[in-house]
């Protein structure tokens, strides 16, 4: 099997599902012969020509408002957004009319689009190239959102996003964009959207995680275990609709839990989870649950290292938990 | 405040009495297709006058009307029926044209059970994926790009449809419009902007929505031809629209119309112009009259008589009164509607709420209503 990173994932889902369905196209800024800011359709309009892999002026707004029209006409466009700090200018058109338009209409109008975005800091980006906006998507009814952390999902669940019909916000977790490896089969499979994973098990708490902080979890659950602590982390993978039958077996299995997000804190998507969890498993909790999450700052600059998450926070908050 | 002068680039074919200009040319219009553009101008005014009056008597919660700008409704009417139309919210004449029927009409008003959107949205805001008229939304200039969108992959397909899109003169201060026009542009997409300029964003005027010299204008800077049309004009509408069509279609790219009409009402049925205009305005308009003038044409032309119009009056009167009489016997959407369509598959989260929902008290009664 192939070892790819993540932009060879996504890159390979875009290539395999175009080379089975002519009506998926690509657009976004810089992502024709340039091959996209983190080339991700890199070689892409080589094989597909300027026809399905459009080069648009720049402009946010007309990125999703054009991808809504392309859709609603019957094509399956793959917007890219070049950073997810970038996506503000599209919000009307996403929240308001991407998200609405299959309700709006009666069930007349799906809208069938994919949009990429890399998200996350952690890459000496400031403000504007290191944000997380997940939580204010989440909030929005009619869409989707994956987060996926590694190449072996990012591809399969690509491939699922591309291939079913509601609009999908697809956040990639650029920090490790090249950093995570891994192998990923060729050619085309599809894992279900909705469906987290449990990528360590433990006994004693439970990490909920996505994106680029599952690798945090996993490191600090690494280090853990030479001290004796037997933590469980969980891959949400897609963050809406959230995998609540996984999230409520592990906590109850646990009784413990701390979700980390890189998004600030207020709001964040921890809160809807916590909130989740106590609406149905409150006997199975031994301690309440806390957070480990950005901080409700703007993302800074030179000190995004002390503003993100990291394994040794998360371990100190895991142990507030356990000492409860 | 004086209307608008006509000014000497407005294409114009028909004087303000429906004659035609000297030296005008004449678009070629059959007799049949006049005779039903008159026929859907005039039920476009009387179900304006029908919801409306609904509305004041308390029985609709909204109405806009579109009386004095209805000729710019049929600027779609050199369409086939493949093309796209993307509508703003006062083109009702449009959607008759290409065939929404009074009973659909009357249904969305009142967001009940026979509602083509099920009871998603406000009054007026239709949508109907048969005739390729695409769902309106408030918030204004959001269907520009998607206008162009449509338009890019129709030529992407290779197929020779076009969109057309139609918006206000205040809308043009969007960044929708920026980026639609510009969008278009760049790409030739075959995509028709039909910008209504009917003098009035709500209250504000249209002097204080741009300092160009008109919103044709505004087409120089995205590489369109912008042209300007008497919007009360029928002739000069289906000329200019016959003119964009064919270039869109040859793969000459978009154009940009501005339409120049005016609101003769208000905004809505929310609205109330003598706070903020001159009642005198809205008189020189009523003399420009588009339906008053393309009765006028058809009168000299020999295809107008006062039966036909009686008989014409008559049946969408009567359609009206039928679709609301049935309105009568006709409940809300059932309750367990309002979760479908979020998702094209109910996810697990929206399916809880609404086992919790149909689980209260006051769903479960028998006499549930709004």
């Amino acid at each position: 099997m192939p070892v790819m990173n993540i932009i060879e994932a996504v890159r390979d889902a875009l290539r395999t599902q175009m080379r089975q369905d002519q009506r998926v196209v690509v657009l976004g800024e810089d992502v024709g012969k340039f091959g996209g800011v983190f080339r991700a359709t890199s070689g892409l309009h080589e094989e597909f020509g300027a026809d399905r892999v459009i080069d648009t002026p720049l402009a946010e707004a007309g990125i999703i408002g054009a991808a809504i029209g392309m859709a609603l006409y019957g094509l399956r466009p793959v917007p890219e957004i070049q950073f997810g700090d970038f996506i503000y200018p599209a919000f009307d058109q996403i929240v308001n009319e991407l998200a609405k338009f299959r309700y709006r209409s009666g069930g007349q109008y799906p809208c069938p689009v994919v949009i990429r975005t890399p998200v996350g800091g952690g890459i000496r980006g400031g403000h504007y190239h290191s944000q997380s906006p997940e939580a204010l998507f989440i909030h929005t009814p009619g869409l989707k959102v994956i987060a996926p952390s590694n190449p072996y999902d990012a591809k399969g669940l690509l491939l699922a996003a591309m291939r079913q019909n509601d609009p999908v916000l697809f956040m990639e977790p650029k920090r490790i964009y090249r950093a995570s490896r891994g192998e990923v089969p060729e050619g085309e499979y599809e894992l279900e959207i909705g469906k987290a994973n449990v990528v360590r098990e433990g006994s004693h708490v439970t990490v909920l995680c996505y994106s680029g902080m599952v690798s945090i979890a996993e490191e600090a659950a690494k280090k853990a275990e030479g001290q004796g602590l037997s933590i469980e982390v969980v891959d949400l993978r897609t963050l809406m609709p959230f995998d609540i039958d996984t999230i409520l077996a592990s906590v109850k299995k646990t009784g413990r839990c701390v979700v980390l997000h890189e998004a600030p804190k207020t709001c964040g998507f921890g809160a809807e989870l916590i909130a989740a969890i106590q609406e149905r498993a409150m006997e199975h909790l031994e301690a309440p649950i806390l957070r480990v999450a950005g901080l409700d700052t703007p993302f800074p600059y030179t000190l995004e290292h002390e503003y993100m998450p990291n394994a040794d926070r998360l371990l100190s908050t895991v142990r507030q938990v356990l000492e409860w | 405040m004086v209307a608008v002068q006509m000014q000497d680039d407005l294409r114009r074919v028909l004087d303000d009495d429906g004659k035609v200009l000297l030296g005008a040319k004449v678009p070629q219009v059959s007799d049949e297709m006049l005779h039903k553009i008159f026929d859907t101008m005039m039920l476009t005014r009387i179900m304006d006058d029908r919801m409306m009056r609904l509305q004041r008597q308390g029985r609709l919660g909204f109405y806009m009307k579109s009386i004095g700008e209805e000729a710019s409704h049929f600027a779609v009417a050199p369409l086939r029926p493949s093309d796209w139309v993307f509508p703003s919210y006062r083109e009702q004449g449009a959607w008759f044209w290409r065939g929404y029927s009074v009973t659909d009409f009357v249904n969305q008003m009142f967001g009940n059970e026979k509602d083509p959107v099920k009871g998603r949205q406000m009054p007026v805001h239709h949508s109907a994926n048969w005739l390729n008229l695409v769902s309106i939304s408030s918030p204004v200039g959001t269907q520009i790009p998607q206008a162009v969108g449509a338009a890019q992959a129709a030529k992407i397909m290779g197929k020779d449809d076009v969109s057309m899109v139609y918006f206000g003169e205040g809308t043009s201060s969007t960044g929708e419009f920026h980026v639609g026009m510009n969008f278009a542009g760049v790409w030739k997409s075959p995509c028709i902007f039909v910008c209504r300029n009917n003098g009035w964003a709500i209250s504000v005027p249209r002097e204080k929505q741009t300092a160009a010299k008109s919103f044709a204008a505004k087409a120089v800077g995205y590489g369109m031809p912008g042209i300007r049309v008497d919007g009360n004009d029928i002739l000069a509408i289906l000329q200019v629209t016959n003119e964009a069509i064919e270039r869109a279609r040859a793969g000459e790219g978009p154009t940009l119309i501005e339409a120049l009409t005016y609101r003769v009402q208000g905004h809505s049925s929310s609205d109330d112009p003598s706070v903020y205009r001159d009642p005198k305005e809205p008189e020189i308009w009523e003399r420009r009259d588009p339906l008053a003038r393309l009765r006028g044409y058809l009168k000299q032309r020999g295809l107008w008589s006062e039966a036909a119009e009686g008989e014409i009056s008559e049946r969408h009167n009567q359609a009206i009164t039928d679709a609301l009489a049935a309105v009568d016997t006709l409940g809300p959407p059932p309750v367990e509607s309002m979760f479908d369509d979020v998702y094209e598959h109910m996810p697990w989260h929206i399916a809880e709420q609404k086992a919790w929902v149909m689980s209260q008290e006051r769903t479960k009664s028998p006499h549930y209503h709004h």
